[in-house]
């Protein structure tokens, strides 16, 4: 029987072409509208790291003004004070933990052909690989011992690798950044969490470092951030010794903690950290001290921008005005066919039968508005491409996916019965000596 | 087969009430031809209607085949329309984007038989009316008459012990409207029960039995015993 409705719904949107046509391109404009705002929301709240979320924790300890909050009224500030971020980095309480900033650096190819180029870099510490799961194409991280002696040694990306070693294991060869001699311990595969969220203090969408090296080389090089950093008071005195002893913040730390009892007394350290801060004349302000995981900390920093909420709100608001639209567009349909159904009412339909009748039709109606909303979200996607233009982040902003793919259609069909409801109540009303009366 | 007894029907609207049938009694046999006919407005179609199950009647009793139906529910209705009584309209209605073998199946659809037993019955009936060659035309591709011939195997499609035809020549010539009538009449030879409304008298007169409605009662008939004592 659902066949029959089946070529009865197909008929019928054949036998009403321009009323059709209406009905899916309401559904589709609806669902494209939507869609266009719900893929952009889902690429920017899309969990990073699924695996590893809910494990890694990123630190903040209130070091902070104790006349006035750090953010907002109540919050810790960002970012960690070198003293801070070394003192809890050393400390190892953690399974495992990585601190971290971004730097230029200026790599200078052996090659005299070729010319120096500027790279993005990360300094950070051994575990950093480990905790966020890094793919390598050749070698890998370097390992502690190589931080505590400050070693030369360099993580490079693919592109790097491809430029200075022509895409070969280079694996214990030699990059040299602003003078000096790297060994090459490992070439990352292409890695792109997106968001960012190892470090949201700068941009949420930002690429990832180029070159990776350790932490105790670039403040041994003393080498400052180029990301954020923020002070609430002055350094004491000029110079890299007063800056880095400063309450300047411009660190990230993660730590890796696993089930709530090792978050508990994560937490416990942080305050007794705290507590021998406050005993040193620091930490002016009450404890505060925080641990989120990589979704709780993406909420915080609200890489979902508060105006796509709004956006979808519009959007869900469009789509509704759609929907009432197709109701009418349906209620139309099913009052011109008054006289069909008045007669299958006569041969022996039952009002079920004319139910499931209607709403197989606006279900395939909401198919192909479902399909066409497919197309229409892509339209929307590359208009917004060209309203921001090309970059990165818009490219990966405005990727579609089988997920969205299959909830657009599922939303059409949806969007599509509930349209159908009324009208189809409508027509199984329709008395079936309403036929012979109209004679 | 049909037994009314005291039936009216009242169509309240808000500014009048129209009683289309009152005190409406009528007995037809199994395998009767009767005949319907009254001036325009009398309660012909009304009667057809409430006889058809496509109206309830606002007061008295109907029995078709034996069974009370005034007190069934909807879809007790529609099956027993599907199972028992075939429809023959003036204008035919037939469905214009179906193709005479799917307006034929339409019934059969609502009564759920498989494939082959749908595609046996339409073949058999759509022979019947003398149309095998045109199975596959729509509609608009035949002539009134061949229209209504088709109504009439969508009718008999089901096998119905009862068929309600109101007016099905009113709209075709004399040629035409002669063409089904002998249909009908060789329908009723194999025992089908036929009530039809007409307004030419002499196609009323080849029935076997004539009534006569005005102001929706029954006024005169042929010599009924059942009638007469319903009167
Ligand atoms: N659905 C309805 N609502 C109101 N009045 C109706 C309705 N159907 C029929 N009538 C009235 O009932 C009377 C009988 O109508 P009908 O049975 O169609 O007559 P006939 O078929 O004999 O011409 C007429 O006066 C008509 O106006
Ligand atoms: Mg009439």
């Amino acid at each position: 029987m659902f066949r029959y409705y089946l070529k009865l719904g197909l008929l019928s949107i054949r036998r009403n072409p321009a009323l059709s046509a209406l009905m899916i391109a309401a559904i589709a404009t609806g669902i494209g509208a939507c869609m266009t705002i719900v893929n952009i929301e889902y690429v920017m709240g899309s969990n990073p790291i699924p695996h590893r979320s809910d494990v890694l924790y990123y630190v903040q300890v209130d070091s902070w003004d104790p006349n006035e909050a750090a953010v907002d009224v109540d919050r810790p500030p960002r970012q960690l004070t070198y003293t801070d971020g070394t003192a809890l980095l050393e400390a190892r309480e953690a399974r495992r933990q990585v601190l971290s900033y971004m730097t230029w650096r200026v790599v200078e190819p052996e090659d005299s052909e070729q010319l120096p180029f500027q790279v993005q870099s990360r300094s950070t510490s051994a575990d950093f690989f480990p905790m966020f799961d890094t793919p390598f194409v050749y070698g890998g991280g370097w390992d502690k011992s190589a931080d505590d002696n400050g070693e030369y040694v360099v993580v490079i990306n693919k592109e790097v690798n491809e430029t200075l070693f022509g895409g070969e294991d280079s694996v214990g060869r030699t990059v040299i950044m602003n003078g000096d001699r790297y060994r090459v311990s490992g070439v990352l595969d292409t890695w792109d969490p997106m968001p960012k969220f190892y470090d949201l203090n700068n941009q949420h969408f930002g690429e990832v470092e180029e070159v990776f090296f350790p932490f105790s080389v670039s403040i041994a090089k003393e080498l400052s951030s180029n990301g954020n950093t923020n002070c609430w008071k002055a350094p004491d005195s000029n110079g890299w010794e007063a800056f880095k002893n400063s309450e300047c913040v411009w660190m990230q730390l993660w730590v890796e903690l696993h089930g709530a009892e090792e978050k508990q007394n994560y937490l416990a350290f942080l305050d007794a950290y705290a507590e021998s801060q406050k005993a040193l004349g620091r930490f002016a302000r009450p404890l505060n001290n925080r641990l989120n995981n990589v979704t709780e900390w993406m909420e915080i920093e609200g890489v979902v921008a508060d105006d796509v909420q709004v956006l979808l709100g519009l959007a869900v608001l469009f789509l509704a005005v759609c929907l009432l639209n197709t109701v009418g567009l349906i209620l139309a349909k099913v009052m011109r066919r008054a006289g069909d159904i008045s007669l299958r009412r006569a041969l022996g339909a039952s009002r079920r039968a004319i139910f499931v009748q209607y709403i197989v039709e606006a279900g395939v109606v909401g198919l192909v508005g479902g399909f066409m909303g497919i197309a229409m979200t892509w339209l929307g996607l590359q208009g917004i491409r060209g309203l921001f233009g090309q970059s990165r982040m818009i490219d990966h902003l405005v990727q579609m996916n089988w997920t969205m793919i299959l909830a657009a259609i599922f939303l059409a069909v949806m969007a599509a019965l509930a349209a159908a409801l009324y009208p189809t109540w409508r027509a199984c009303r329709i008395q079936p000596a309403a036929l012979l009366k109209a004679l | 087969m049909l037994n009314m007894k005291d039936i009216s029907k009242v169509y309240r609207t808000e500014s009048v009430e129209t009683h289309a049938l009152r005190d409406f009694s009528l007995h037809v046999e199994e395998g009767e031809f009767v005949s319907v006919t009254g001036p325009s407005g009398s309660g012909k179609t009304t009667f057809l209607n409430v006889a058809g199950l496509l109206e309830e009647s606002s007061s008295g009793i109907y029995e078709l085949d034996g069974r009370d139906v005034s007190s069934l529910n909807d879809n007790e209705r529609s099956r027993l329309r599907n199972e028992k009584i075939g429809f023959i309209f003036q204008s035919f209605n037939l469905i214009p984007e179906l193709d005479i073998f799917d307006n034929v199946d339409v019934p059969l659809r609502y009564r759920g038989f498989g494939n082959a037993e749908r595609k046996k019955r339409i073949e058999r009936v759509i022979d019947i009316v003398g149309l095998g060659s045109r199975i596959k035309h729509l509609p608009s591709q035949l002539s009134g008459g061949q229209q209504q011939r088709v109504a009439i195997a969508r009718a008999l499609a089901g096998e119905p012990r009862f068929l309600l035809a109101d007016e099905p020549t009113g709209n075709l010539d004399s040629e035409m409207a002669e063409s089904v009538m002998q249909l009908l009449e060789s329908i009723n030879a194999e025992g089908t029960t036929i009530v039809m409304v007409t307004h030419e008298p002499n196609l009323a007169q080849r029935a076997r039995r004539n009534i006569y409605v005005r102001d929706g009662q029954l006024e005169e008939a042929v010599p009924d015993l059942q009638v007469a004592a319903a009167l």
